[in-house]
């Protein structure tokens, strides 16, 4: 005897739907902030615009006899003896004219890439420096640490940095060279950058993947230093992009004022000085100098912006 | 709100001392003779070097000095330049002329940054490319170095057209300076113009201005009323604070238009190579700078009603 079998309803394979929901390709795109960013950054013509010049002063400051065989100093004096009465004004072989001295404003513009962009990258090095461990120790620890930590930066804040670089450069007279104008100003810059990576670690500290470290047995130091700290640093970078800028401009200020780098070196700051005393007869020596120093931090601070707008996901949206 | 001024000024105490002795100790705890450091490349004679050990009591122990240099903010006695005038002197007459640079260029600031901020905010979306040609524009001007920009207006507006004086000199009047305010106006009121902006395009979305255009006002008095006044307290406490900043780093602005204040006084010092000149001036500065963010701190509190003072 033979038991019937019991038929079973099956249902068709109705697998269009999911199907169609596999095979629809989705983007293979990594959610990641730098990712969206950059993806961000470069639908920008401001950007490569600034990548440009940024790109193009850097060149100038590792190869500055790519774009002039004449160093910076060279045969001033002599030129001022043969290229006659008119001051500033455009020779063969030297573009942008003579500077009051006799030197070539090309040749000294070109050569004063190097120190503006020396003593930027020093300043933010300086400023990070001291700025990231005071920020994110006082953020993380909390506490007393906070407490000394906050009111040391506080001391520091309160204090212009340029007036603080003023009496360092005044005390330092017979040492005004890159290395001292840097710490000059990158001594008091830091402060801003600390407050700032202090109030980020404050909010990341409270998240869940920083619970879930300490829970898994990672000691206090070691989950700041991999997990809240690279979680942190977004604004501290762009802070930094902007502060490059504001350093290149701090030093030729300083040098502009008379308590910057010594006559001796190069730079735009120096040129512009020096060039003030003809701005009626010859303003073009005073112009390219300047037109450099603009363009130049205008780059690192539109750099900074766009980084900033790229890197927040808010700001992102609305657009 | 007593208790609430009481107790900012205590904590305002410690950067008081703080940033005193910072100062002091960036000169005189440095390795070497402080005094001799000052001088730079100047060989200076006998008689100012002992008047200078004097005067900042260099034969005491470090902290005896610091408290009687304190003394000396605290009572005015500054100390003299090395004409012979007496620094606090020489701050009285320059002070004035600077404050009268500075609350036109922090006025000046101020408009720009309510008119543009406005007009940005209110066209951010019916005209986005406005409110970006306006960043960009603010942006630019404000990365333009301050000592580079007065070059251009001198040049320009001063030397080829004549609209205005070349120098100011002696003759600090509200006019003489106008130019030089507005230069400066025109670098700084980017941070303004984003706060304005930012808090008008916020409220144009709050219930309150719904409210208003729902029952049927129209936007030439929504938007001053509701929308102008409610945004207005950031830029206030902005321009508040920039009237601090401003009065801490004219030095360039007057010595490039020889405007006999403060920031220029510190420039003739630094030019004559007088270090301990400059020393007093950077302190009377800094110190100025402290307590005028002190005030603005106390000013936030009595605009903003939000603010609770406990």
């Amino acid at each position: 005897m033979s038991r019937p079998e019991p038929e079973h309803y099956v249902a068709p394979i109705e697998e269009d739907e999911l199907n169609t929901m596999d095979a629809s390709e989705l983007p293979d795109r990594r959610s990641n902030l730098w990712f969206d960013a950059w993806r961000d950054l470069r639908r920008r013509p401001l950007f490569y615009a600034a990548m440009a010049i940024t790109l193009g002063v850097v060149v100038m400051a590792v190869f500055p006899t790519l774009f002039t065989s004449v160093p910076p100093n060279d045969n001033c004096q002599l030129m001022l003896g043969t290229r006659g009465p008119d001051l500033g004004a455009r020779a063969p072989g030297h573009p942008m004219g003579f500077t009051l001295q006799g030197c070539d404003v090309y040749a000294r513009v070109v050569w004063g890439a190097r120190t503006s962009l020396t003593v930027g990258l020093l300043v933010v090095a300086i400023s990070a420096i001291i700025g990231i461990p005071m920020g994110a120790l006082a953020g993380f620890y909390g506490g007393w640490v906070d407490s000394v930590l906050s009111r040391i930066g506080d001391i520091f804040f309160s204090v212009p940095y340029f007036l603080a670089a003023v009496v360092v450069m005044t005390v330092m007279s017979s040492h005004k060279n890159v290395w001292v104008i840097s710490l000059a100003i990158g001594g008091f810059a830091w402060a801003s950058l600390a407050r700032l990576l202090r109030a980020e670690v404050l909010q990341v500290k409270n998240k869940e993947f920083v619970a879930a470290s300490e829970a898994l047995g990672r000691s206090k130091f070691s989950t700041l230093m991999r997990h809240v700290l690279p979680n942190s640093l977004t604004p501290v970078i762009v802070s930094l992009t902007v502060s490059l800028g504001g350093a290149i401009v701090a030093e030729a200020t300083l040098s502009f004022l008379g308590v910057g780098l010594g006559s001796s070196v190069m730079s735009w700051g120096n040129d512009i000085s020096e060039a003030q005393q003809t701005i009626r007869t010859a303003p073009m020596a005073l112009f390219w100098p300047s037109l450099f120093l603009t363009v130049t931090v205008l780059a690192f601070i539109i750099l900074g912006e766009l980084v900033r707008d790229a890197l927040d996901p808010k700001a992102r949206a609305r657009r | 709100m007593l208790r609430y001024i009481l107790r900012r000024l205590l904590q305002a105490l410690p950067v008081f001392l703080g940033t005193t002795f910072l100062i002091y100790a960036l000169v005189f705890a440095m390795p070497g003779d402080p005094v001799l450091a000052l001088f730079g490349e100047r060989t200076p004679n006998p008689a100012q070097l002992e008047s200078l050990r004097a005067h900042y009591n260099l034969d005491k122990p470090f902290i005896v000095q610091y408290l009687l240099y304190l003394q000396g903010i605290v009572t005015g006695n500054m100390g003299e330049t090395f004409s012979g005038r007496s620094v606090s002197d020489v701050l009285h007459a320059a002070m004035p002329v600077t404050v009268k640079l500075v609350i036109m260029a922090v006025l000046m600031e101020f408009v720009l940054s309510v008119v543009i901020g406005m007009i940005s905010g209110l066209l951010a979306r019916k005209a986005a490319i406005v409110d970006y040609i306006n960043l960009i524009i603010a942006l630019v001007l404000n990365s333009v170095p301050v000592f580079v920009a007065m070059f251009f207006a001198q040049y320009w507006i001063g030397i080829r057209r004549g609209w205005a004086p070349v120098t100011v000199g002696g003759n600090a009047t509200w006019g003489a300076m106008f130019l030089p305010a507005l230069v400066i106006a025109l670098t700084i009121y980017v941070t303004g113009m984003r706060l304005m902006r930012g808090t008008v395009v916020e409220s144009q979305h709050e219930d309150y201005v719904r409210t208003a255009y729902a029952k049927g006002l129209r936007p030439s008095r929504v938007i001053p009323v509701h929308i102008l006044r409610n945004s207005l307290i950031p830029v206030v406490t902005n321009s508040a604070a920039s009237f601090g900043y401003l009065i801490a780093s004219t030095t360039v602005t007057e010595a490039i238009w020889d405007i006999p204040g403060v920031g220029n006084t510190l420039y003739q010092a630094i030019l004559r190579g007088e270090g301990p000149t400059v020393v007093s001036f950077v302190t009377v500065l800094t110190v100025a700078y402290v307590v005028l963010n002190i005030l603005v701190d106390l000013l936030y509190a009595v605009l903003d009603p939000r603010i609770h003072y406990v």
